[in-house]
């Protein structure tokens, strides 16, 4: 697999992991049973990211304050090495997508742990938005103008 | 000058004893967990969170718990305990147009496209108290319509922005924003500097200021372009891995506030811009936030700097409410030695005015 395949996917299944909630990954994750033994390279850490915004949504770059943010590296002993970083501050969480991340790169758990975890929880994302999607739909509005008499 | 005391450990400690009891409050009363705060006093943890620039729910729902709802100790709890975590680095910036909004509103045009979507709105209550939430019960479930499976909401400035008649915002910067938590406040500041300084500032002093600009101390005509609230994506690039990733999703309120503007010799009359943009649902905030601004623009703008709001030293200055109120209660600790030797000044100048005083009257008693 060429490398810009792998970054994709690796982009998609990191981003699936930490929007999903911690409790259900792990879940997921004790679900699948036995998976290849890794070495923790990084203690999960907790720390911040700085948030920025632009100005009026779409101008120039500013902070706009921090959030708090949990990062976890671990080593297969087959040698791939695998990152977490997930908002919040759940060390679980973060192992858990860094174990993911690094068995992703292994071509025979990539299948299964698509089926099995990355599917699952992208659709349950999915459904989050659409439920949110929804739920704003019914309040949408259509205001009568009231013009003046006269034309004012 | 504060001469520092010693002493009086026991004191402290049985106060603090007492603050957690009155914490806890009537034992017959079943705790709150914060779970429930942030679920159900969800505001105000977006306050804390915005003040004290800090995205974590359940950190600000422990602060407002440990601060018994002071909210601005709270803020003050959330400000330090960030200090003593390590920065990974900075995200890559929201994309608001990718929002999954929960609200969006134009009150410049009726027909935006993607519709006026109210959300949840305390606006057309009718703030009545409704006594039927003063006992526990079922509440119904949110209704739902059919929406847009792709979530798209145009920009209602990109829109005026086509015509030339609104100011496109000012476009990417060279180099990094600045971050007032790496290096202190120089005036003049840039507007992304002035904006994270007013993105944590207070939310009551930022609405005082805003409002003051609307009854004419600096008043510059805003209408909401748009207000909208939901969910975005943060994107961030990991050193180890080179490329971006989500890292969660995060809750903000976005205020692009449209303002008159007259024109200057080089720039044709055309809408100016001011924004807000705050975690959670704050949307006075975001809005008081874009209303200053945009009045903190008078010098680029070549307006008259008369007015508070316009003023940047007093703004920035006096934003936020950590200093405020670190800065005005430390009024409440000892200054025996302080006042003392001001007590030995004013004692004595009493009496130079006595003594001159008898000296007049015995003059005016010998002539």
């Amino acid at each position: 697999m060429s490398s810009t395949p792998l970054i994709a996917r690796r982009q998609r299944w990191l981003s699936v992991l930490a929007k999903a909630p911690g409790t259900r990954l792990a879940s997921l994750w004790q679900v699948l049973g036995p998976t290849p033994p890794y070495t923790v390279l990084r203690r999960p850490e907790i720390g911040l990211v700085m948030v920025q915004g632009r100005i009026s949504g779409t101008g120039a770059p500013f902070c706009a304050g921090e959030m708090t943010v949990t990062r976890a590296a671990v080593r297969l002993d087959s040698g791939e090495m695998g990152f977490g970083y997930v908002r919040g501050r759940d060390t679980r969480h973060a192992e858990i997508a860094a174990a993911i991340d690094a068995l992703s790169q292994r071509a025979e758990w990539a299948d299964r742990l698509e089926a099995a975890i990355v599917t699952p929880l992208a659709d349950e994302a999915e459904a989050r938005h659409r439920l949110i999607a929804a739920r704003a739909a019914a309040t949408r509005v259509d205001f009568f103008t009231v013009a003046r008499e006269g034309g004012a | 000058m504060y001469v520092a005391v010693k002493g009086g450990e026991t004191a402290i400690a049985h106060s603090l004893d007492l603050v957690a009891d009155k914490r806890r409050g009537d034992r017959d009363v079943s705790e709150l967990s914060l779970e429930q705060i942030d679920q159900q006093l969800g505001l105000a943890v977006d306050r804390v969170m915005t003040e004290g620039s800090c995205y974590d729910r359940s950190l600000a729902a422990l602060a407002i718990k440990q601060a018994r709802g002071d909210l601005i100790e709270a803020i003050f709890l959330l400000r330090a305990y960030r200090t003593t975590l390590p920065r990974f680095g900075a995200s890559e910036p929201l994309d608001t147009t990718r929002m999954v909004a929960e609200r969006r509103i134009s009150s410049t045009f009726k027909d935006v496209p993607g519709g006026q979507v109210l959300g949840p709105t305390y606006d057309y209550t009718h703030r009545l108290l409704d006594f039927s939430l003063a006992a526990a019960g079922e509440r119904p479930e949110a209704p739902t319509a059919p929406a847009d499976a792709t979530h798209a909401l145009p920009r209602v400035g990109d829109i005026l922005q086509r015509d030339g008649l609104l100011e496109p915002p000012p476009s990417r910067l060279d180099g990094e924003a600045g971050d007032l938590t790496r290096e202190p406040l120089v005036l003049p500041a840039d507007r992304p500097l002035r904006l994270q300084n007013l993105a944590r500032g207070d939310e009551g002093f930022l609405l005082a200021l805003g409002y003051s600009t609307q009854r004419g101390y600096g008043n510059n005509h805003p209408f909401v372009g748009e207000i909208r609230y939901g969910h975005v994506p943060v994107s961030f690039v990991p050193e180890e891995l080179g490329f971006a990733i989500e890292i969660g999703e995060i809750e903000v309120t976005e205020c692009d506030m449209v303002n008159q503007f007259a024109g200057s010799h080089e720039v044709p009359p055309q809408f100016t811009r001011g924004y807000g943009l705050a975690f959670g649902h704050v949307e006075r905030k975001a809005m008081a936030m874009a209303l200053v601004d945009r009045a903190l623009r008078a010098d680029e703008l070549g307006e008259a700097v008369t007015s508070p709001a316009q003023d940047e030293e007093f703004v920035l200055a006096h934003s936020d409410n950590v200093e405020a109120s670190g800065f005005v209660q430390h009024l409440k600790l000892p200054h025996y030695v302080d006042f003392q030797s001001e007590l030995v000044v004013v004692r004595a100048l009493r009496a130079e005015v006595e003594k001159r005083l008898e000296q007049a009257a015995l003059a005016q008693a010998a002539e």
